[in-house]
């Protein structure tokens, strides 16, 4: 029995919301980028059945189950080949990937490059909270040398990677930055990014108040980069360089060259095709 | 469609020289004019480690009946040149019986292969060929081997042609160093080896395993390909690379392996059969990323062309040492199909049937293929039109709450795929209810491995899962390529009164214990054949299967093959105690 067509004018960001009940603690960063990517999907209106959200392993990767859209739950770090994959095979779908700093930039680092300079028409979101929450707070890419943890009490003693910086470098065509704390600011954000025809990172800083307590300081901390999107990468990169990693925007809008497969209708005939092993 | 038989009177020609020389250019237009005059037979090339020009080697067995192996010898070595020829002297065994055809003007052959007594026969290969405008060596040597095989000249003037015009060479100056050998192959040399004439119909064809690989997961439905590129299964992925977008499919070099299987797997989760092609390295990069098409219920196809390890091993040579990894290689309780073909035309029909089991059991495949099968190219009947493709039981839009891990009487569970209206669901390599939902309780835990087990247990595979051979009290149980020689070695104990029977398993896993019971009925002694040191095979059947006491192993690894001859010795063995 189908049910009867009810003409569906618009949708709202609840329709995008499962009743599958989060595992993240109270005040976790991610709620907000939860409630930022179902308004900036009922914004685009997108039918939650042509959406997509892929996940690797995380507090960040859960998403997707809290989501009406399909989702796919994968591996650690493998969230990008995953979506890539599905994009291109299924080229009609809205695929958004959902991440955090230790998937998208450890584990899953070579792929973040190669996602990049494929220029897929992706959304990647990197939930960026600089510490592993799943596993009770180990340094991530993106944590400062010296944050003390029982793993590294005297700091992991490495340099931060710069994501939006090494985006730009691997060829990414869209690059923002956004605060949980601000869910509209990323839903806006997110409309763009989804919008835009090749690879899309966000970085969302997103604090982790269990690990890293100190983040919830980064609500009066970032601040709006207060400057139009460049589509010059030389430009980018001076902003990017020059900029202190909490100030909020789209610093990057160049020209996507994506990926895509050039194909011809589908068909079960491969006459032509075994006619040239016959002897 | 297996191509398993053991010729007789079969001819084997070894063509060697150094790069450029034009060696495995001689060795493949032999073969197809020989399959173009209804010849069967295959080519095995064998290279040094230089990634352009070196030492090159073709090795060349032609019959009138299918070939699926090389023979215990070599009738004829064709020397083009001598350099670094004793890299090759293991690959091609000579006796006295053997010829040796060289030119005088390169030297002596090498004692390695002098001291198989072998008779030498000279022949001024680069004189004669300078006598020709824009002659090759390489051609002259084509004709006198026509003369000496009795192939047709016409078929071989026909290949070299088509092949060479390409490259620009003048057709009638090819016609005349093909006379010229031919001629001077009848000055009287002693060496005849004529097969008879057999009728070509022209229906056969002429394809590597990697190539019948390829098209048989084409013909299963698969229309998606990522890929790392890895000795020996790179060529597979080039003949799909320009093939797939013909038939709306489209093929992507990833970054790696783990990347290869995820872009396969997400393709699959869209809806489109998918595969990816690699060697053992690349099989242990992938196998986190099977587990996760484990339980996620998403089909997926992974051929491995399996070559020596571990580690990087011998990238260029056949082993079956990747059997446990294949099978084993999962962590956690994940069950999966493991498949292997038996010949360079099998491989075509195991990848089908492959691409329909995983589609069909929503669960990954692993093809088993290896180098020998993979890069030999071989004469084979075509096989019938099967244009069924792939089916996958998706899930029906009908307004109710959509469980995609549902408990079934088949346990496979009908597939939501994206688009789908009402059935969103999330895919999940977390442990799950049958909703989807993520659930770490035990009763959910004990239900979904059931069910992952149950579907693939209840399949009906039919007679499919194996080849057999003969009848007897004794019976040769092998796998993959090793079933050729098996095959060659069993009917040879036949013909001298052994009674043996020859089984080659296609399904490896899941196993059928049930199975190969009923065909051990009788059966008091078993011979394993395996291409692997540790006894993979012997081990993988012990744990899955009732055999008699008296097992006897063959367990000898790569990097050369299992001939005929090794397998009949031990079999004349215990025809010797009975």
């Amino acid at each position: 029995m189908s049910k009867p067509e009810i003409l569906q004018l618009s949708r709202v960001a609840k329709d995008y919301k499962s009743d599958v009940k989060p595992i993240w603690c109270p005040g976790c960063g991610h709620f907000g980028v939860q409630a930022a990517l179902f308004r900036a999907l009922a914004q685009l209106d997108l039918p939650p059945e042509r959406v997509a959200i892929i996940s690797g392993i995380g507090c960040s990767s859960r998403l997707p189950a809290y989501t009406e859209c399909y989702g796919f739950h994968g591996i650690h770090g493998r969230a990008l080949p995953l979506a890539t994959g599905l994009k291109l095979a299924r080229p009609e779908l809205t695929v958004i990937v959902a991440s955090g700093d230790g998937d998208a930039l450890s584990i899953g680092g070579n792929h973040f490059l190669h996602a990049c300079r494929r220029d897929v028409d992706l959304t990647c979101i990197v939930m960026d909270n600089a510490v592993y929450g799943m596993t009770k707070g180990q340094p991530s890419p993106t944590t400062a040398p010296d944050w003390s943890s029982k793993i590294a009490p005297d700091g992991a003693g490495f340099r931060p990677l710069q994501p939006l910086a090494v985006a730009l470098a691997a060829g990414a065509s869209f690059i923002a930055r956004g605060f949980s704390g601000d869910p509209n600011g990323i839903a806006r954000l997110l409309v763009e990014a989804i919008r835009h025809p090749g690879f899309a990172l966000v970085q969302v800083l997103s604090p982790c108040v269990t690990y890293r307590p100190e983040e919830k300081a980064w609500k009066q901390q970032v601040h709006a980069a207060g400057r139009e999107p460049t589509a010059d990468p030389a430009e980018a990169a001076r902003r990017l360089f020059a900029d202190d990693g909490l100030s909020t925007g789209i610093f990057y809008r160049g020209h996507p060259a994506p990926h895509a497969a050039a194909t011809r209708p589908a068909s079960c005939d491969l006459t032509a095709i075994e006619a040239a092993f016959a002897l | 469609m297996h191509d398993l038989t053991s010729p007789s009177g079969a001819v084997a020609i070894a063509i060697m020289g150094s790069g450029g020389a034009g060696a495995i250019t001689a060795g493949g237009l032999l073969l197809e004019a020989a399959g173009r005059a209804g010849w069967h037979g295959l080519m095995t090339r064998s290279v040094g480690p230089q990634i352009r020009g070196g030492e090159a080697l073709a090795m060349v067995r032609l019959a009138t009946a299918p070939v699926s192996a090389h023979g215990d010898r070599f009738d004829l070595l064709l020397a083009l040149d001598w350099e670094n020829a004793e890299r090759f002297v293991d690959e091609t065994p000579l006796d006295a019986d053997s010829l040796i055809v060289a030119d005088p003007a390169a030297g002596e052959p090498p004692a390695a292969l002098r001291a198989s007594g072998a008779r030498v026969l000279p022949l001024p290969l680069d004189r004669l060929a300078k006598g020709v405008p824009e002659g090759r060596a390489n051609i002259v040597a084509l004709g006198a081997l026509a003369r000496w095989l009795a192939l047709p000249l016409e078929p071989l003037e026909a290949v070299v042609v088509r092949a060479l015009a390409r490259k620009g060479a003048n057709a009638a100056h090819l016609r005349q160093a093909l006379a010229v050998g031919h001629d001077a192959a009848a000055a009287g040399n002693g060496f005849q080896r004529p097969l008879p004439p057999v009728p070509g119909d022209g229906a056969r064809w002429l394809l590597t395993g990697n190539e019948a690989t390829a098209l048989g997961a084409l013909r299963g439905g698969a229309r998606f390909a990522a890929i790392y590129p890895i000795t020996p299964a790179t060529d597979l992925a080039e003949w799909l690379a320009p093939r797939l977008p013909e038939v709306g499919g489209q093929l992507i070099q990833a970054e790696d392996e783990i990347a290869a299987i995820n872009m396969a797997l997400g393709a699959s989760y869209g809806g489109v059969p998918a595969l990816t092609a690699t060697s053992g390295p690349g099989l242990a990069l992938m196998t986190e990323t099977l587990g996760l098409a484990v339980a996620a219920e998403i089909p997926v196809v992974v051929v491995d062309v399996m070559r020596g390890g571990p580690s990087t091993g011998i990238p260029t040579k056949s082993e079956q040492s990747d059997l446990n990894i294949a099978l084993y290689g999962l962590h956690g309780d994940a069950p999966h199909l493991v498949l292997a073909p038996i010949s360079v035309g099998d491989c075509l029909f195991a990848t089908q049937w492959a691409v329909r089991l995983a589609e069909a059991l929503q669960c990954p495949a692993i093809v088993l293929s290896d180098q020998f099968l993979g890069q030999t190219q071989a004469v084979c009947d075509p096989p019938p039109a099967d244009p069924a493709p792939a089916a996958r039981t998706t899930a029906p839009v009908n307004g109710e709450r959509y469980h995609r891990y549902a408990l079934t009487a088949n346990s496979v569970s009908p597939m939501a795929i994206p688009g789908m209206p009402g059935q969103q669901y999330t895919a999940d390599g977390l442990e799950h209810n049958p909703h989807g939902t993520p659930s770490s309780r035990a009763a959910d835990h004990q239900a979904q491995l059931d069910k992952r087990r149950d579907k693939l247990l209840r399949h009906d595979y039919g007679s499919a899962w194996a080849e057999v051979a003969g009848e007897g009290g004794i019976a040769v149980l092998t796998w993959g390529s090793t079933a050729g020689p098996v095959w060659e070695a069993a009917a040879r104990a036949r013909a001298q009164g052994l009674a043996v029977r020859a089984i080659a398993l296609r399904l490896l896993a899941p196993a059928q214990p049930a199975r190969l019971a009923a065909l051990l009925a009788g059966v008091q002694r078993v011979l394993v054949v395996e291409q692997s040191h540790s006894r993979q095979f012997l081990g993988y059947l012990r744990a899955h299967y009732p055999l008699p006491a008296d097992v006897q192993v063959i367990n000898q690894p790569g990097p050369l093959p299992i001939r005929p001859a090794a397998v009949l010795a031990r079999l004349s063995q215990w025809k010797r105690r009975v």
